[in-house]
């Protein structure tokens, strides 16, 4: 295998390979063990601190709990998408006085942090007499956040399209809604589908932030669960599991997204970038190219 | 703005502790990042897998549960004087960026075509040079615009720490709620610090794009 960074491996980077990938092994074992040793020190491989969880209730608490987490991120998920939708579509209008408050609000919205957004929903609102529950504060915290960042990357989609596409769809007489809505749009989120998908994965670990504002999800469970002296305080297991929930939920959302890319690579539809080949002047269109030669013929390389 | 001019020391506080917590995590996860970073494209295949699973774990792992981690758990296990919960915080958003960085890093690499290096090695060019004169200068073009959005989000994940009472901006509500004062107009105070803030960072990162933009 020949890669950027180094050739195939001789005799003698065959052997220093081997040290090095030995020392990684070591340097592994030793953070392991350290970790084993300070679990075991502590006393957190006790009977008692994991006694609790023989008890199918915990494991019906620890669904319900995951429950919570995956309706929050469900509503989230969809909000997230339609207002993406129109922020992209506000984002890429042809007229100024549309586009430009657009781009603010698109900016400014994603330069908030979303624990900043949840704090002011569900601690800010109050003071003007609004009252939402943590779950609304979460979901419409996380719906505007992330909202605006699939708006930026579904115009970022549409913006990397050939410009022939809108071209042959005004050619074929549609106006503007129709090549937003059946030639740009359908193929930007083909193209950015994967970028989408991750996105939601970040939408899912937000989730957690409702921890934050006391939305009982699954984080709040494992922190109630490792307080309650009465079960011997089994707060590292009880995080441990948590954690390995998470994990398995993001895990499989990423691996959707890696398929996705994969088969987006495979696939022969995918719009491909403008042949350069096929436009000396830069990435202007045969109809622009057309214009600047009967202007005069003036070619000037790479400015268009 | 009044909240601002009556409580100086607070926001001092506040914005120091943000500032902390951004520059003393990205200083970890700029070393870790590089160090996994390098593991992930070396041709060592123990290393690789190493490499990808820190990678897959902690970027599959919310950012709340491993600062929940250090603030809870670690006490426990490590002895940690008490009240030295900034110190973890840092590690804890340094670990987690980290992972972020190192895969900025590999694709950036990635972008580099093989025949780059190839031809540098049949000019005769030994690792130290190919790498020098010609894969890293390519790639650090394709790796700076997204590593400055790596650190924008660094520096908006700073307020997660504030969930677990760590002085910054995004706990200064709980600090003016005892003061008796309005926390809508605080959060609203926060957020424009935070727009301010983030919007520098990605001018800076505009002006990197439009200087180091790849010519090909």
């Amino acid at each position: 295998m020949s890669s950027v960074l180094y050739d195939v491996p001789g005799p003698r980077a065959q052997v220093r390979n081997r040290i090095l990938g030995a020392a990684t092994i070591l340097v592994v074992l030793g953070i392991l063990a350290f970790v084993v040793w300070r679990f075991w020190a502590t006393g957190q491989f006790t009977a008692q601190k994991w006694a609790v969880f023989s008890y199918s209730a915990i494991w019906v608490r620890f669904a319900e709990a995951t429950l919570a987490t995956l309706t929050a991120f469900a509503s989230a998920a969809v909000g997230a998408l339609v207002l993406g939708f129109v922020l992209a579509i506000g984002r890429l209008s042809d007229h100024a006085w549309v586009r430009v408050p657009f781009t603010w609000i698109i900016e400014i919205l994603r330069a908030i942090p979303v624990l900043v957004f949840m704090l002011l929903l569900y601690y800010g609102l109050p003071v003007i007499g609004v009252k939402l529950p943590s779950y609304w504060a979460v979901v419409i915290a996380l719906v505007v956040y992330n909202g605006s960042v699939l708006a930026e990357v579904l115009r970022a989609g549409v913006e990397s399209l050939p410009r022939g596409q809108r071209e042959a769809g005004y050619a074929i007489g549609l106006r503007k809604s129709g090549v937003m809505m059946l030639i740009l749009l359908p193929q930007a989120i083909r193209s950015m589908m994967p970028v989408i998908v991750s996105q939601l994965v970040v939408t899912l670990k937000d989730t957690a932030l409702g921890f934050i504002i006391t939305y009982p999800e699954l984080l709040y469970f494992a922190k109630l669960l490792g307080s309650n002296a009465q079960y011997g305080s089994p707060l590292i297991p009880a995080a441990l599991i948590a954690g390995a929930i998470y994990i398995a939920m993001c895990l499989v959302l990423s691996y959707v997204a890696y398929v996705l890319e994969r088969r987006l690579k495979r696939s022969q539809h995918s719009p491909r970038a403008v042949d350069p080949l096929h436009h000396p002047v830069g990435d202007g269109t045969d109809t622009e190219l057309i214009a600047l030669q009967k202007r005069g013929g003036k070619f000037d390389q790479g400015g268009s | 703005m009044d909240q601002i001019f009556n409580y100086p020391d607070l926001w001092a506080d506040a914005l120091i502790g943000t500032l902390l917590l951004f520059f003393g995590g990205g200083l970890i996860a700029l070393v870790l990042g590089f160090i996994v970073g390098a593991m992930r494209v070396s041709p060592i295949p123990i290393a690789r897998s190493v490499g990808a699973v820190y990678v897959n774990w902690i970027r599959n792992t919310p950012l709340t549960l491993i600062l929940f981690f250090m603030a809870f758990a670690v006490p426990l296990l490590v002895p940690v004087p008490r009240g030295s919960y900034l110190p973890l915080a840092i590690l804890g958003l340094g670990l987690y960026t980290a992972t972020y960085v190192a895969e900025t890093l590999r694709s950036g690499i990635n972008t580099v075509p093989v025949g780059q290096a190839e031809a540098a090695r049949a000019l005769g060019m030994g690792f130290g040079q190919v790498m020098g004169l010609v894969v890293l200068p390519q790639a650090a073009r394709s790796v700076i615009p997204p590593m400055m959005s790596v650190f924008i989000a660094l520096l908006k994940n700073t307020t997660v720490a504030a969930g677990f009472s760590v002085v910054n901006l995004g706990a200064i509500r709980a600090n003016m709620s005892e003061k008796g004062e309005n926390q809508l107009i605080t959060i609203l105070l926060v957020m424009v610090v935070f727009v301010v803030l983030v919007l520098i960072l990605a001018g800076i990162q505009r002006i990197f794009e439009n200087k180091w933009r790849v010519a090909r």
